[in-house]
């Protein structure tokens, strides 16, 4: 790897690694510390690096430089002599021998506490994504304004006011107790799952970081399932669903970055190892008594893994999609399962169905009812498509409905 | 633990509309009682009353107004409990104050859509 | 908005069906509760096996089924979102219930907010 793609990337894989071990060494009030001392040996590597030649093993350069900057910065400050020394009298004569671990185990478990205390009731999901991207993912405030389609000044002032809760509501580093567990994993997990659409279904043109961001998402759900306290069923439900999703990274844009829908996919691009992954994890998930809403979306993607239309997968997917409107409703599950009704009881019953929806105010149901008036009568389809163009906001939205509108035209 | 459905049945139109001390005096025992259940860790949903008015569905399309009015009783309400047994939760049922108004509770296995 | 319960009465709880017919069945219900969730109008709901249920009545008697005065049983209830009464019984009208003859829906107005049952 050349140098200046190297640091980036140390700067992705060893900030947060970083962040997240002096966290739980310093206290999570002292977060901006901890993120100060990382960014300054990684500014440290790129003052010298270019001269000093790159390290023979540079994470390890990282970490101890860390661990330096840490013990002078313990050193010199109050938080030593009130908070640390206080707690740790008995052990620890001096700063010099304060030991700040940097082992595999302790940056795991680290960044487990981490994402506990991220996503606490007490902020926003949005700032709790925010602050995942930066502390869990080592995302800079640029990336996140890029991947959130807001800007940097927002971002900031998110973060800051993130931050200012968690220390005002006393949030501690900890893995939360047995009987909180499934509450707390639950917020856990809605983040995280609203991560990876985040990546999934962002509009903006970036889709080397669309694709991060999903990757990031995926590692820490992997997080979850790899510890015994949180390695719950709707843990691996969430991880197959994300493996699904993201087997089709190769195949859903063209060479200009445009999308490709689903049935239009080539499914040679489809990336066979992660299909495999989601049905690991699929069985994995089922276990237990509780069917999460991301249970039944990962066995929707599940049926979205086989291209060939079946009368069996539609059958599926529409039952899954009944199930699942049971549990939360949403338009886009509605339309959805529409759309499944359509393939699995036919076109006639989803028409008069689709036009009980009232979603009269979304691009996606006009969509839906030209797609399924598109046999039936080519005008009534086509009247349909212009009052989802009307409604669409979106360029690619725009040029999807334009195609469905020319190839109406052309049959 | 299996999930049952109690279903409240009553004469309500042969009941004499009490006193509001005498309602107020029934529905501290409802409370009391679901709150019980509720203090055993079993009261999943303490349920709902029903009004008294209704429709009713046949087949075909025609409907009527309800509930059953060619029959005396009607459902009044439900609530939804867990219990390890049938016999546990026709216990916990024979503890409702309806069945002191000449009421009846149905105890159902809920299978759940 | 209000709530209503749809409560589904079969004439004759023992009628035997087929595994065929109450796969059918199945299908058309998960379809038909899967259309008013869709409309987000879907509450909760749950099927009521005939098989063991219990009454008890007021003087403490434990009797088996067939329930009340009647040999009609409830075979499983939903409750939907709905303006009226009338909305929530055009819900009613596709339920699968309705295709055996003799088979009514009882459609309730939940009573809310009043602390009583």
């Amino acid at each position: 790897m050349k140098q200046q793609e190297l640091i980036p990337h140390l700067f992705r894989t060893e900030f947060r690694k970083i962040t997240s071990v002096l966290c739980k060494l310093l206290g999570l009030a002292q977060m901006e510390i901890a993120e100060d001392i990382a960014g300054e040996t990684f500014l440290l590597a790129l003052e010298t690096w270019p001269y000093k030649g790159i390290p023979e093993n540079p994470a390890a350069w990282l970490h101890a430089v860390a661990k330096n900057k840490a013990k002078n910065y313990i050193a010199r400050s109050n938080v030593f002599n009130t908070k640390i020394a206080a707690e740790l009298k008995h052990t620890t004569p001096c700063a010099q021998e304060i030991d700040i671990d940097l082992s595999e185990k302790n940056i795991k478990d680290s960044q487990l506490q981490m994402m506990f205390a991220i996503c606490h009731p007490s902020i926003s999901t949005e700032a709790q994504i925010g602050l995942s991207l930066r502390i869990l993912c080592g995302f800079g405030i640029e990336e996140i304004a890029n991947a959130l389609l807001t800007n940097k000044e927002t971002i900031n002032k998110r973060l800051f006011r993130a931050k200012e809760k968690l220390r005002s509501e006393n949030v501690k580093m900890e893995l939360p107790g047995d009987t909180e567990i499934d509450k707390k994993l639950e917020t856990v997990l809605l983040t995280l799952y609203l991560l990876f659409n985040e990546g999934y279904y962002s509009e903006s043109s970036d889709n080397v970081l669309h694709e991060d961001l999903c990757m990031e998402a995926i590692w820490l759900t992997s997080l979850l399932a790899e510890n015994e306290k949180t390695n719950q069923p709707q843990v691996y439900a969430l991880l197959s669903l994300m493996c699904f999703h993201a087997s089709r990274f190769a195949a859903r844009r063209d060479k200009n970055g445009e999308l490709i829908l689903y049935q239009d996919q080539d499914e040679t691009l489809w990336n066979e190892e992660l299909i495999a992954k989601g049905m690991y994890f699929l069985n994995m998930a089922s276990t237990g008594h509780v069917i999460s809403k991301y249970h039944l979306e990962a066995a929707i993607a599940y049926w979205h893994t086989k291209k060939e239309d079946t009368r069996e997968k539609w059958e599926n997917i529409l039952q899954l999609f009944n199930q699942l409107l049971r549990i939360e409703y949403s338009p886009i599950a509605a339309l959805n399962r529409t759309y499944a009704l359509a393939k699995a009881n036919g076109v006639a019953e989803a028409i008069v169905e689709a036009e009980k929806l009232n979603l009269a105010d979304n691009h996606f149901y006009f969509t839906l009812l030209g797609e399924l008036y598109k046999d039936l009568d080519s005008n009534k389809a086509k009247q349909n498509f212009e009052k989802a163009l009307i409604l669409a906001k979106t360029p690619t939205d725009k040029q999807t409905i334009q195609k469905k509108i020319g190839a109406l035209s052309a049959g | 633990m299996k999930d049952f459905l109690f279903v409240y049945r009553a004469d309500y139109n042969a009941m004499q509309s009490g006193t509001a001390e005498q309602m107020q005096e029934m529905t501290k025992r409802w409370m009391d009682w679901l709150g019980s259940i509720a203090a055993q860790g079993k009261l999943i949903d303490r349920g709902n009353r029903l009004n008294n008015s209704g429709h009713v569905l046949k087949p075909n399309n025609v409907v009527t107004n309800g509930p059953y009015m060619e029959i005396k009783e009607s459902i009044g309400g439900y609530s939804l409990i867990k219990a390890e047994s049938y016999d546990e939760a026709v216990e916990i049922a024979k503890g409702c104050p309806g069945l002191t108004m000449g009421g009846s509770v149905e105890v159902r296995e809920i299978n759940r859509l | 908005m209000n709530e209503y319960m749809l409560i589904f009465r079969h004439e004759d709880g023992n009628r035997v069906a087929s595994p065929q017919q109450i796969q059918a069945w199945m299908k058309q219900t998960m379809d038909w509760i899967g259309g008013i969730a869709a409309q987000n109008k879907f509450v909760q709901g749950n099927g009521l096996p005939f098989d063991d249920a219990r009454v008890v009545q007021h003087d403490g008697v434990v009797t088996n089924g067939p329930f009340g005065e009647i040999k009609e049983t409830i075979g499983g209830y939903i409750i939907v979102k709905a303006d009226s009464a009338d909305e929530a019984a055009e819900f009613a009208k596709g339920c699968p219930v309705l295709q055996g003859d003799g088979n009514t829906v009882e459609v309730r107005k939940i009573a809310k907010a009043d602390g009583v049952h």
